[in-house]
């Protein structure tokens, strides 16, 4: 069963009793990483979001399950600034952004890191380009990018690829390289946009267990966007942990004390239909996610 | 939406894309070593065809012109003819519509390919702008190139009547040049460069448009990079009308 880790309180008991204000660390922990609140969206006469509200908190993943047009991509959208709702509210870190132009989204932007789902590389540059993008558009220093580059090339397990251009990687590595470009930066969000799509099922869990490192190493925020039921599967019943030897380690949920982040959230036309944990999402009636759920 | 109002549209969103890109100068950061390369591929990618395209079509005014001068004893103010003819329209205009084909369309197939495979998403979502990084620095680069360009056709399709009215016509090299010399003035030439820098404008700016704006995957490509050819094409030829016109008022040139 999955244990949530719930937001830690504004106040907490004080040594001797009394209360003392928590710290100004634990206090931003409390404001959501990510929060809609009853957004529209629709063009022409084609609704796409209906009266979503939602919120992503800190070092939670957030898997948006939905059927083909169930504006499950429209959110990621919606999030990146690439779309503006047609009313409702959007806020990033506490940030009210619904009414951000451009310009003021792209300082937003640096805090959110997005995977699309081709994985959206630049075909003209080669991968060390592509995931060295951000850093070279900030002007870094050349040593310091090499640095971050080799890095999340490793946490992706792609530094051989280094040199490669994107038309020579298989559609698993293009993930891989996209996910490493998002990552650059330390962005406190991550997007995922149905990043196992077409994926052979070794290929997908491999993207998933980035997921997981993610979520459950690097304390980020995320959005997995999909309609596979396997990853729904692997990011709600596995976790990461650092063994003595400095190895990540995936463990099956129940095997030790585990505190899995994982929360579901499920859309139909544009309507949210579920909002809550796996096991409620699997023992819910509803004939939409029952039929969903069991493919059938 | 009818052809009226999809035509106000375009208008106003090729107006604002326009605006978005000139206002990209003014603000950090700019992406000059995109401009040189952009410079490059346009402007000495295109130097072949244009050569080319100036070398020929002097020749054929020489040949069609010459034996109509002959015949009215005007042999000699041939190559003011073709200077004439060359500098103040074919020159440019020709030039335009090369580019318009070769570089419109690459730049549209480009900018769509990036459209649909998520590219420029991609780019705003890593925090650069489109319009400051793909956008300004090609319709810039067009608008240095053009007039560059023309200049090159304009020398080589000076050069082709030269030759062919000598090779063919046995016209004496020096008489060529005199009256080349007679029949163009500043005012030629500073029309012949100022026409360009207004079709690298339409150029850059509908090519740009219509890739920003592809849909529909690679077929959605293929119909904005042909729109964009055409389009550009036309516009360019309808902006030269204009031009000439306000461009003889300014300089007062309706004679040779």
């Amino acid at each position: 069963m999955s244990l949530d880790t719930t937001d830690s309180p504004e106040l907490a008991n004080g040594a001797e009793g009394g209360l003392i204000l928590a710290s100004t660390d634990d206090r931003q922990r409390i404001v959501p990483a990510i929060e809609f609140r009853d957004v529209h969206l629709a063009f022409d006469d084609l609704v796409v979001l209906d009266g979503v509200s939602f919120t992503v908190r800190r070092g939670v993943a957030k898997i948006v399950l939905g059927g083909s047009g169930s504006g499950k991509s429209t959110i990621i959208n919606l999030i990146l600034g690439l779309l503006k709702p047609d009313s409702g509210q959007i806020f990033i870190d506490g940030e009210d952004i619904t009414e951000y132009t451009e310009v003021e989204m792209m300082a937003v932007r640096k805090k959110i890191g997005m995977v699309f789902q081709e994985g959206a590389l630049f075909d003209s540059l080669s991968v060390y380009e592509n995931v060295a993008y951000r850093l070279h558009e900030e002007r870094v220093d050349e040593e310091e990018v090499e640095q971050e580059v080799t890095r999340m090339l490793r946490f992706v397990d792609l530094e051989d690829a280094i040199d490669k251009m994107p038309i020579e990687l298989s559609g698993g590595m293009r993930r891989r390289v996209g996910i490493a470009r998002a990552l650059v930066g330390n962005p406190s969000i991550v997007l995922f946009d149905e990043p196992t799509a077409g994926l052979d099922p070794p290929t997908a869990r491999t993207i998933c267990e980035l997921a997981i490192k993610l979520r459950d190493l690097e304390d980020v925020s995320s959005i997995f966007v999909t309609h596979e039921m396997n990853n729904l599967d692997y990011l709600s019943s596995e976790y990461a942990i650092v063994d003595e030897n400095g190895h990540v380690l995936f463990e099956q949920e129940g095997e030790r004390l585990c505190l899995i982040n994982t929360e579901v959230i499920m859309l139909r036309r544009g309507k949210l239909i579920f909002s809550g944990k796996d096991e409620q999402l699997r023992k819910s009636n509803d004939p939409y996610i029952h039929r969903f759920i069991r493919g059938k | 939406m009818n052809p009226f109002k999809k035509f106000l549209f375009e208008l106003q969103e090729i107006s604002a894309l326009l605006g978005r890109a000139i206002k990209g100068l003014g603000s950090r950061p700019r992406y000059f070593s995109e401009l040189v390369l952009q410079m490059d591929q346009i402007g000495v990618g295109s130097l072949a065809i244009i050569v080319l395209t100036g070398f020929f079509t002097g020749g054929v005014l020489i040949l069609q012109a010459y034996p109509t001068l002959e015949y009215y004893g005007a042999q000699s103010q041939a190559g003011q003819g073709v200077a004439t003819t060359l500098i103040r329209e074919l020159g440019p205009v020709l030039c335009a519509l090369m580019v318009a084909g070769r570089v419109g369309s690459a730049i549209s197939a480009e900018l769509g390919s990036m459209v649909v495979s998520q590219q420029i998403d991609a780019m705003r979502a890593l925090g650069t702008s489109p319009i400051k990084k793909l956008v300004t620095p090609r319709i810039a680069a067009l608008i240095i190139a053009l007039p560059l360009l023309t200049v090159a056709a304009d020398i080589f399709g000076l050069l082709g009547g030269g030759i062919v009215a000598n090779q063919l016509y046995a016209l004496p090299a020096s008489t060529y040049m005199s009256s080349v010399r007679a029949g163009v003035d500043i005012d030629d030439v500073v029309g012949g460069i100022i026409k360009p820098i207004v079709f690298g404008l339409i150029i850059g700016t509908v090519a740009c448009y219509k890739g920003l704006n592809t849909s529909g995957g690679t077929v959605g490509v293929g119909r904005s990079t042909t729109s964009a050819v055409v389009q550009a094409s036309i516009n360019v030829i309808i902006a030269d009308f204009f031009l000439s016109k306000i461009l003889q008022t300014i300089f007062d040139t309706t004679l040779f």
